[in-house]
């Protein structure tokens, strides 16, 4: 064994000769990804970051499979060391370690997307990053609105029968932004509209994602939609023809017959912005929220076979509207909390252990959500929307 | 008369114990084998030069001062959950529960970490989490001990169900712990204070780790050769009968057992949620309470071996997450290498056991002639 050792020892020492960074001249950006490309939510970053280095002309160094705990932070470290300019995380549990590699490496930009803490650890070169995506539900709340009118219209549904099913993941505020964006969105065409949800306790679970479908369905949701990575949710809905709102990118091809839209952050205008900021040593924005003007909030074609006849025209006008800021998605005008209409909250904006709220949001009538930071803090429970479960 | 029928064309028999230069030599035909082998399947399957994917592999694993802390740290690790499995395996209690062993005395360590953090002195913090991390690993494997001993339950199936208990525990305090609220991951426990923290000794910050297990590794190895809790480990593992027959207390010697090697497997949670992740997540072991098993199984149960065995394994996993990275493969290429290597190296373990004949060709021209 001591001479297999040895012999390994050698063969290092030699290989750390060959080695050396063949094309130094070359820009290197850094991703990290918690999952590959067979998870929706880790293949739209991955293109996001090829499109981006592609319009640069930059080298992408794509980091997958690298799980929420101390390996990030050595990847990290590995990317700064190898030369990145900037280094780029996906998931949220990598924040922590993230931090702990830009406070060791501060000549390299570390960003984060879905994160909550950059506001509060004033490092220089550590910034959170994450899109008005609540728009983007809220449009794919009104595509869903519509194709209940026409269930309504067409005498299938009574207007009471008007409820809709959501797989969520976790009880966590983004989750709970997202599903009222759409809900909001929903009734924002159609009035009678109410909502189920149930949370899975995982991101990625895709038996537990088409089990709380089923679930949904056999409780009489007539439309479903999700907040979880898994296709899951679209199968089940595609199995039993239930009309289905996904996340992340079109389920068009698997799910023809049911398939309506689907709304996904564009990350390529974040890690454009962030990189080129980096190469010319210009400050990176401690919080950075995308919208829709500036091509992050997105949504897939309309599957016109499945949705309502007018909807791109009427997803068109709304979104014209929430652009021009005439409409806003948590106007306090729109939703109730047990029964009253609210003219202040006090959000948990700062991230600490006890959920301290600390920042107010509520002003000039509306909600001001992804303002004070860019991941979403709304975690109110709004009436017309029931929760299942709570577990987790 | 034709005994060509009787003889068989192939016929294996037991070796005599080869002079170990023999012996070595084989494993190091085999490891030949296996990268020759390598190299065509990454040849065929990618079309990247296969010298290359090499170099990247040994870059990945030693090219800078920080990549081999990283492989002396994961090294040390694997090779503490190995130690622990060792004196169990050599009693023949097949405990596969070294996962959860290691997630017991982790959750228990983030718990003082999160429940005392900042509320006592670091040093007793640290002493609290260690008692309670190597005692929770010890419950975890007194569990299936005492029922093995009892009631003479099947270890193997019990230790693995402890596993599944285990990860939901840690799931479970995920949601009890969760920062912020929702999120159902805990993340880093005391960031701004390391309040719980191991300390850092030496030249870097895993070299406590590293240096913890090398003193167990020798601990373990006086343990099992020279004293005589190891030579009764060994009886019972021979025959619980002749174990009685000397008066060895069998039922005593497996639960003793099982609380040193559940202990130590608390001490490897200690190590990974106190030292190096300062988070309990589920996946914080790792797979290393499997893995482990391949390292010691490797190794003969050699503590000394072990090392060579666990860094073996770790140079792999290291080496093929470089690949993954540089030549843009998908992370199961390291995989499918070292799936190669293992399969090597194990089945050359039966060309060192065993002999083979083939029917030979003189034998069967003899007999023709007779006939």
């Amino acid at each position: 064994m001591r001479k297999l050792f040895g012999a390994f020892l050698a063969l290092a020492m030699a290989a750390s000769l060959l080695t050396v960074p063949a094309k130094a001249a070359d820009v290197k950006v850094g991703f990290i990804c918690l999952h590959d490309e067979n998870s929706t939510y880790d293949l739209n970053f991955i293109n996001g970051a090829k499109e981006a280095c592609e319009q640069l002309g930059v080298e992408a160094v794509i980091r997958t499979n690298v799980p929420e705990g101390q390996e990030c932070y050595e990847a990290a470290a590995d990317l700064a060391e190898a030369g990145c300019v900037a280094v780029f995380a996906d998931s949220f549990g990598h924040e922590d370690y993230m931090i702990q590699a830009a406070k060791e490496y501060p000549d390299v930009q570390f960003c984060h997307s879905t994160g909550t803490k950059a506001h509060t650890e004033n490092l220089e070169n550590y910034h959170n990053a994450f899109a008005s995506i609540y728009e983007g539900r809220f449009l794919a709340g009104v595509a869903a609105g519509m194709k209940l009118n026409e269930m309504i219209e067409a005498g299938t549904i009574t207007e009471d029968q008007a409820k809709v099913g959501y797989v969520g993941a976790f009880t966590y505020a983004e989750v709970v932004s997202g599903y009222t964006s759409f809900f909001l969105g929903m009734r924002h065409v159609c009035p009678s509209v109410n909502m189920e949800v149930t949370f899975t306790g995982s991101w990625y679970d895709e038996t537990a994602e088409k089990e709380g479908a089923n679930k949904l369905m056999d409780d009489g949701c007539v439309l479903i939609s999700q907040h979880a990575d898994s296709m899951g949710a679209p199968t089940a809905c595609e199995t039993r023809g239930v009309p289905d709102v996904s996340y992340n990118g079109s389920t068009q091809a698997a799910c023809p017959n049911t398939f309506i839209v689907s709304s996904r952050i564009d990350w390529a205008p974040y890690y454009v912005y962030a990189i080129s900021a980096a190469m010319n040593g210009e400050a990176i924005d401690t919080d950075w929220t995308g919208t829709l003007a500036t091509g992050s909030v997105v949504l897939t074609d309309i599957n016109e076979d499945v949705a309502a006849a007018g909807t791109v025209e009427k997803v068109e006008e709304v979104k014209a509207a929430l652009e021009a800021g005439e409409l806003h998605v948590f106007d306090t005008a729109a939703f109730t909390v047990e029964g009253a209409a609210l003219d202040s909250y006090l959000a948990d904006v700062d991230t600490d252990p006890a959920y301290e709220a600390d920042t107010e949001v509520i002003s000039d009538g509306y909600f001001h959500e992804s303002e004070f930071r860019s991941a979403p803090y709304f975690d109110l429970q709004i009436d017309g929307i029931t929760l299942l479960d709570t577990a987790f | 008369m034709n005994n060509t029928s009787n003889t068989p064309l192939i016929h294996i028999s037991k070796k005599k114990e080869l002079p170990w230069y023999a012996s070595w030599g084989i494993r190091l035909v085999a490891i030949l084998a296996a990268i020759v082998l390598c190299a065509i399947v990454t040849m065929v399957l990618t079309g990247d030069n296969p010298g290359q994917v090499f170099s990247t592999m040994l870059y990945g694993a030693f090219g800078t001062r920080r990549k081999r802390w990283v492989l002396a740290q994961e090294t040390s690790l694997l090779l503490c959950v190995s130690l622990a499995l060792t004196p169990a395996f050599r009693m023949r209690f097949w405990n596969l529960g070294g996962e959860g062993q290691i997630l017991a005395g982790g959750l228990a360590c983030a718990a003082c970490m999160i429940l005392l953090g900042n509320k006592i002195p670091n040093a007793a913090l640290i002493a609290v989490m260690t008692v309670a991390s190597i005692g929770a690993g010890a419950v975890w494997a007194l569990i299936p001990a005492i029922c093995k001993a009892k009631w003479n339950t099947n270890e193997t199936l019990f230790t693995l169900m402890m596993n599944y208990v285990a990860t939901q525990l840690v799931a479970y305090f995920s949601i009890i712990w969760e920062v912020p609220k929702g999120a159902g991951q805990i993340g880093i426990i005391n960031q701004s204070t390391e309040s719980g923290w191991l300390p850092q000794v030496g030249p870097h910050k895993y070299f406590l780790n590293v240096l913890i297990v090398l003193i167990l590794t020798v601990v373990m190895a006086v343990y099992m050769k020279y004293s005589k809790h190891g030579y009764e480990v060994l009886v019972v593992g021979e025959s619980e009968n002749t174990a009685r027959y000397v008066g060895i207390s069998v039922k005593k010697v497996i639960i003793r057992t099982l609380l040193l090697s559940g202990a130590i497997c608390g001490l490897a949670g200690l190590l990974l949620v106190g030292g190096t992740h300062h988070t309990i997540t589920t996946t914080v072991a790792g797979g290393r309470g499997f893995t482990a098993v391949m390292v010691a199984w490797l190794a003969k149960f050699n503590p000394f071996a072990m090392i060579a065995s666990s860094l073996l394994l770790t140079f792999f996993s290291q080496g093929a997450n470089e690949i993954s990275t540089v030549f843009g493969l998908n992370h199961s290429f390291g995989d499918i290498l070292t799936g190669i290597v293992l399969f090597f190296i194990i089945g050359s373990e039966f060309f060192i056991q065993y002999k083979i004949h083939f029917r030979k060709k003189s034998a069967v021209s003899e007999s023709g002639k007779e006939a």
